[in-house]
């Protein structure tokens, strides 16, 4: 198998755990520990990528730029990497960020949009930023659909492109399909994101590899959006038992887990009830604290909403339809009484 | 063009303009009898009788018509985001321009948005919106897609001047469900003042009956209601207000409510400054 090129991105899909309050301090001190531990990447941004800062997806406590500003300063050889997710960021964010010093930028849509990447990956490009294609929600797609969008990243620019598995949803055996398919279609390299919420995020993540995966993403302790990722440092433990030799020191990250992002976490990333009902009805990780205020506020359950929000097949970005189920649920409660 | 047909308002259709002999639109115009060019914006300059164009090109095809148009007093009604002249929505400011020579219908969601956003800021100062519109990802062109920031752009500066919101943002989001999935927008008003409830709600679903006038599939979905969120300005109460467009189905097939909202609010303008015209000269029918 061969070595992976891993990026940490508990300093943005992390970012939703701890509900976008990460202050530049907080930046400087976990980019130190990744940084000297070796990772190659680090991604820092808005939960839901540049200009994030919304009512829709919450608002951050600390201007991103700010953050990616500490990030820059810190990293002596780490890449500094962002997520972008056009509409809600846009051209203008993208070049902010690149005059700020990243030189990755992470470019996700729904997995069956990719056309609206164009005009992104190709100024990028201009930018001289290297590129990622970010396929979100990938059990939706079957793989010969995921491969085809890929190709069109490809054809735009990108220099890898992900299969995301942003509500933890698929089995390994669907995660090796995906990511084979994608393999075979494209001359570039092929990435996996993996959240948690069956419990399979490091094994996922290996099946990736044995398929091909050339890219693969971790956040310490697992701190993510819903059930969280695959834990940066339980991954480099796994790769190094499995005599795959990234260079990362292992300790650096197991220390900065424990003793700096654990201590950030709102309460224990667990797979909980919620979480679990999540994956099982293939709905963003993200969505968990709206929907947890929806549901309190309308008196409806959380496994209730999720459930709903899976048939409705509501994808990244929609967190305003959580009211909208949540408002329907209560009105259908009350009929009933 | 199904509007105009199928409405016996104050337009007659007298001629459509496309610069593809072979295309659908052409095709099904004349289909109905309508008299059609392939010969684009040149076909319509050389009949003095059209008054009013309804320009459904590009952007940059607009700057260029645009000229055109105002140098032989033809009314644009400008449905692409070039936005040369002042927006216009009909429930809120058509009457404040009805002089102008070149009006221009924002997009799909600012049609759709901004005027629940002004139904909230005639009550009380919007501080902060935003609006989210999620459309069936079969229903966004290519032109859209190529250019997903002049929506955002457009769109936010249409709730800032005609809502009235003193900040505003646009999100739009693409969703490949099937079956496809009806238009649907999302207001969030975030008010930073005392205000009553009751008075923004009232004024909130009055305009929406409006709009319902002109587009039937047009309506809220629940009452709108306050919630208070975390923002950058304190915990302030934040009206939220969701929307869905259901298509007239003339055409575009119903879940398309995005395209319908612009054709309708389209005729809706194109109507009114008809009136006006015969009203206030001499127009040949």
């Amino acid at each position: 198998m061969k070595i992976p090129r891993l990026t940490d991105t508990t300093l943005r899909d992390g970012d939703h755990a701890v509900s976008h309050s990460y202050t530049p301090e907080q930046v400087r001190s976990i980019v130190k520990d990744l940084d000297e531990a070796g990772v190659p990447v680090i991604e820092v941004s808005h939960g839901s990528g540049l200009n994030g800062s919304t009512i829709q997806q919450g608002f951050s406590t600390h201007s991103e730029f700010d953050l990616i500003k500490a990030a820059v300063e810190t990293a002596k050889q780490a890449k500094i990497a962002s997520l972008f997710v056009p509409g809600i960021g846009t051209s203008e964010e993208l070049r902010e960020a690149a005059e700020i010093g990243i030189s990755l930028i992470r470019i996700a849509v729904h997995c069956t949009e990719a056309d609206v990447t164009e005009q992104y990956f190709r100024l990028a490009k201009e930018l001289g930023l290297e590129t990622v294609g970010f396929l979100m929600m990938s059990h939706t797609q079957p793989a010969n659909v995921l491969a085809e969008q890929a190709k069109l990243m490809e054809s735009y620019g990108a220099d890898c492109v992900y299969v995301v598995d942003s509500a933890g949803a698929l089995v390994p055996n669907g995660v090796r399909e995906r990511v084979t398919a994608l393999k075979s279609a494209l001359s570039i390299n092929v990435g996996f994101h993996a959240h948690n919420n069956l419990g399979l995020a490091i094994g996922n993540t290996i099946t990736a590899l044995e398929a091909g995966a050339d890219q693969i993403d971790g956040t310490l302790r697992g701190l993510g959006a819903g059930a969280g990722n695959a834990p940066t440092e339980i991954l480099v433990a796994v790769l190094n038992k499995m005599n795959i030799e990234t260079g990362i020191n292992l300790a650096i990250l197991m220390d900065a887990a424990e003793e700096k992002v654990a201590r950030l976490m709102q309460s224990p990333i667990v797979i909980d009830r919620d979480n679990l009902s999540s994956g099982y009805a293939g709905v963003y990780n993200s969505f968990l604290f709206h929907v947890r205020h929806a549901a309190e506020k309308f008196d409806v359950g959380v496994s209730e909403i999720m459930e709903e929000l899976g048939k409705r097949h509501a994808v990244a970005g929609q967190e305003d339809w959580i009211l909208d189920v949540a408002v329907e649920l209560a009105q259908k409660k009350r009929l009933k009484v | 063009m199904y509007k105009i047909l199928k409405n016996d308002g104050n337009m007659e259709l007298v001629l459509v303009a496309g610069i593809d002999p072979n295309s659908e639109g052409l095709a099904r115009a004349k289909d109905k009898g309508i008299t059609t060019s392939h010969h684009g914006i040149d076909a319509i300059l050389e009949d003095p009788d059209i008054k009013i164009v309804f320009d459904a090109t590009s952007a940059k095809a607009h700057k260029l018509n645009a000229q055109a148009l105002r140098k032989q007093g033809k009314l644009a009604v400008d449905m692409t985001p070039a936005a040369i002249g002042p927006f216009v929505v009909p429930t809120v400011n058509l009457h404040d321009h009805l002089e102008a020579m070149n009006v221009n219908l924002i997009s799909c969601g600012g049609q759709a948005t901004t005027p629940l956003v002004h139904a909230v800021s005639r009550v009380v100062p919007v501080h902060y919106a935003e609006v989210i519109t999620t459309a069936a990802s079969l229903s966004i062109g290519p032109g859209t897609r190529q250019n997903v920031d002049e929506f955002v752009r457009t769109t936010a500066n249409a709730v800032q001047q005609i809502g009235g919101a003193t900040m505003a943002r646009a999100i739009p989001v693409f969703n490949p469900a099937e079956p496809p999935i009806n238009m649907t927008n999302s207001i969030y008003a975030v008010i930073k003042e005392e205000f009553d409830e009751a008075a923004v709600i009232e004024s909130v679903q009055s305009i929406a009956a409006e709009i319902s006038s002109y587009i039937p599939g047009y309506h809220l979905k629940g009452t709108p209601f306050v919630d208070y969120r975390e923002t950058p300005w304190g915990h302030l109460p934040t009206v939220v207000i969701m929307n869905e467009v259901v298509g007239a189905g003339d055409f575009f097939p119903a879940y398309a409510g995005n395209l319908d909202i612009m054709t309708a609010s389209a005729y809706r303008v194109g109507d009114v400054y008809a009136a006006h015209f015969l009203g206030s000269k001499e127009v040949t029918r």
